[in-house]
């Protein structure tokens, strides 16, 4: 028996929403919190590549990037997860086991999920079969915006369902939604269907990841906190390629859900790039100096 | 295990240029005071002192004055695009040295950074522009048929709560419409005029135009008895504006009042309720409260009242209490022992008169004026919290059950400067800012200010309009 979804409409206003956000990111972070931000940054990447020519190659080189970012260096963490396509789950598994780095992959027709539900279902389940820990699915934008928000609902709590213990991320894809209150209707529709993570971007659009995103994503989570008691996560992605950036989503998190949502089990930040910028500002942090992209391993 | 995510100090590292002792500027040239008499100014987040600042006796206004009447001469005779282009660059100085002059509002006042350095500093650059503008186009303001001219001489006296913005609400309009003036800064808060006393200088305006004359309440007091000064504008308490008023009276001086607040703040069950909380959060902790548009009375409809004390309880406690200086802070310092007192005072009889107070929990600075966040719960209309101005960062929160009893609760004040309505019905919202007596009415949003916008008050909030072209009506004489 599937839950209704909830019916209580939040409003969102985008002034001071973005004014919120706006001051959240001019937080000064600098020396030792500087350090910190880039240690969890790292470890709540999802290190992704989602593109038509990802071949066994290149996920193999990616898999030995995630499990450690930069040979040599001490003390530098492996990222949470690879995130990838279903076809490659098992080259990926394979190329990461023993480490404790986790395999995502996308899912439910990525990015556009513009496929019945048992075609859903079956890339979903492939993608758990061949190992996946994690799933990244898309919700469906047109139904959602069309008001079918039960059907949107229903495909949720069934995929879910399928997943059982593999965690499940729902991509809003907010950049389609058209408004911050959608955003919200949205996420807090996905927490109740039994999401683990809301995640606001494929990736594929022309807008992503912003800071106010971040932030509504955030409320809606903390109020289903307080109504549950139950912790669920937030996955940023798309367009998220420098620390400057990724610090500013931590601020977001830390000041709108609290410290406790900053581990990898809460927080991830999907991304293909932006762990090169860390590893260079993270070495500048340390020796004071900026080194050259070319020191920088390219995965 | 991950290293905590905890912000590490963050000091603005410039420090201003500083004079030991600051004389006055009169007539386009620093003096020492005929009074012999200097201040001190302190740094309100430790107590040290930053310099001696002179004291301005009436003498010293007097010679200001007659200085100010001569500049008039010159000034009011100067081609509108040449006293544009003295104006334009007052802005510009303002903005090259906007670090140094944000460093310096921080320091002398004990206001955060983050709100020096991004609103104070800014928004007056943004006044002396947009004026500078207004100065050659002055017969758009009036109606056709009619000319305007100069009013002549201004007494411009500023409170410490924005030294900087309310020196720059003042110049920027009497420059532009060809007046000269006097310009009296608040005693705990003199830096930052006397600053822009020396890029006044450094602009080259002629000798007389602006004069600044530092002191304590006497000075006020002898140049609004001046009788030379054909104007006085004077933004600060009402108590004084009171005073003010009578001492002028019968003397044909044209004035504006902008006095003080307790501006209700009125939330309905249907508005956006985290930004809502972001509105009354900027409403009544930014500036820690010495603000005169303060959202200082949060009116909730009891529907939601659980729900937004416990969402701001929660905000309250992710405001950085500190040294005004760190980019991080949030609360800065109370701008003197004096007002740190009052607040203290005000909030005990809060709670001695039944209110329930919540307070962000942080360990205050051993040294230095601190007062936390907080706010009231079951405040009740008659408890002296619901009716004076507390002048700090407390809130008196109180509820209503229908949109006429709000109305009704948030005018019932004898103050009308500001109020703010949280809905997200649009046709509700302009509903209830008709209704509101009060100067300016922000809707879902609160404390926005722009120089094209015209603010001031209804009854003992004062009277006259600052910014916008209404504020170019209170400098000049129509023909």
């Amino acid at each position: 028996m599937i839950a209704a979804p909830p019916r209580r409409r939040v409003y969102v206003d985008a002034v001071m929403l973005e004014a919120r956000a706006a001051e959240l990111a001019k937080r000064s972070i600098k020396t030792s919190a500087k350090l910190a931000g880039i240690d969890i940054a790292i470890r709540c990447t999802d290190l992704t590549t989602l593109e038509g020519k990802d071949s066994v190659g290149r996920v193999r080189s990616l898999c030995a990037k995630a499990i450690s970012p930069r040979p040599g260096w001490s003390g530098i963490p492996s990222v949470a997860a690879v995130c990838i396509y279903p076809n490659l789950v098992a080259v990926a598994k394979e190329a990461l086991a023993g480490s404790s780095v986790r395999v995502a992959s996308v899912a439910t027709s990525f990015p556009s999920g513009q496929v019945d539900l048992d075609v859903k279902l079956a890339d979903t389940a492939q993608a758990i079969a061949a190992g996946a820990d994690e799933i990244d699915m898309v919700i469906d934008r047109g139904a959602f915006l069309a008001g079918r928000e039960d059907l949107v609902f229903d495909e949720i709590a069934a995929i879910k369902k399928l997943c059982g213990t593999v965690h499940l991320k729902v991509i809003l894809e907010t950049g389609e939604l058209g408004s911050y209150e959608a955003t919200r209707r949205a996420s807090d529709l996905a927490l109740e269907a039994g999401a683990d993570f809301i995640k606001s971007s494929t990736g594929k659009v022309g807008t992503n990841a912003t800071f106010p995103t971040a932030l509504v994503m955030c409320e809606a989570i903390r109020d289903f906190y307080h109504r549950t008691r139950e912790r669920r996560g937030l996955k940023l992605a798309g367009g998220i390629r420098t620390t400057k950036q990724a610090l500013t989503y931590l601020v977001i998190v830390k000041e709108t859900l609290g410290d406790a949502w900053l581990t990898p089990d809460l927080f991830r930040l999907g991304a293909s790039s932006l762990l090169d910028d860390l590893l260079m500002q993270l070495e500048k942090e340390r020796t004071g100096h900026y080194a050259g992209a070319d020191y920088i391993p390219k995965d | 295990m991950a290293t905590a995510f905890t912000y590490a100090p963050a000091p603005e590292r410039v420090r201003p240029h500083l004079r030991d002792r600051y004389g006055l500027f009169i007539d386009g040239r620093w003096t020492a005071p005929k009074s012999e008499r200097y201040m001190e100014t302190i740094n309100p987040a430790d107590e040290t002192r930053i310099a001696d600042v002179a004291y301005g006796n009436a003498e010293d206004v007097d010679r200001a004055v007659r200085a100010a009447r001569k500049g008039f001469e010159r000034w009011s005779k100067l081609s509108p695009a040449d006293r544009a282009k003295f104006i334009y660059r007052i802005a510009r100085a303002i903005t090259e040295r906007s670090r140094e002059l944000a460093v310096l509002e921080s320091l002398d006042g004990g206001k955060p950074i983050r709100e020096s350095r991004d609103f104070d500093v800014p928004t007056s650059a943004a006044h002396f522009f947009y004026y500078a503008g207004w100065a050659d186009k002055l017969e758009w303001v009036m109606r056709a048929g009619r000319t305007a001219e100069p009013i002549g001489v201004c007494g411009q006296i500023v409170p410490w709560n924005f030294p900087l913005l309310m020196a720059a609400w003042k110049l920027a309009p009497a420059l532009a419409c060809g007046n000269t003036v006097v310009l009296k800064p608040a005693e705990t808060t003199p830096l930052t005029a006397l600053a822009l006393a020396q890029i006044i200088q450094e602009a080259d305006l002629p000798p007389g135009v602006v004069n600044v004359v530092t002191g304590e309440g006497a000075t006020g007091a002898a140049l609004v008895d001046h009788d030379d000064v054909d104007k006085i504008a004077f933004t600060g308490s009402t108590e004084v504006g009171k005073i003010i008023q009578r001492s002028i009276a019968g003397k044909g001086k044209r004035c504006t009042l902008e006095l003080g607040g307790k501006a209700a703040n009125v939330v309905f069950a249907d508005a956006p309720l985290d930004q809502a909380v972001e509105g009354i959060v900027q409403g009544i902790y930014f500036n820690q409260g010495h603000v005169c548009c303060a959202g200082s009375r949060l009116l909730v409809e009891e529907s939601v009242h659980d729900d937004v004390v416990a969402r701001l309880t929660n905000r309250i406690r992710t405001l950085r209490l500190g040294d005004p200086l760190d980019k991080n802070t949030d609360i800065g310092a109370i701008n003197s022992r004096v007002q740190l007192e009052k607040i203290r005072e005000l909030v005990q009889s809060g709670i001695e008169q039944g209110a329930t107070l919540v307070q962000a929990e942080c360990e205050l600075p051993a040294r230095g004026f601190y007062f936390p966040a907080s706010f009231f719960t079951n405040v009740h209309p008659s408890h002296r919290i619901a009716r004076e101005e507390i002048f700090g960062p407390v809130l008196s929160v109180m509820t209503f059950r229908t949109p006429d009893e709000a109305i009704e609760k948030a005018n019932n004040t004898p103050y009308g400067l500001s109020a703010g309505v949280w809905t997200a019905e649009g046709s509700k919202n302009m509903w209830i800012a008709q209704h509101l007596r009060a100067g300016v009415v922000w809707c879902n949003t609160f404390n926005q200010f722009d120089p094209s916008s015209p603010f001031g008050g209804y009854r003992e909030s004062g009277f006259g309009r600052e910014g916008g072209v209404h504020g170019l009506h209170e400098y000049l004489k129509m023909n």
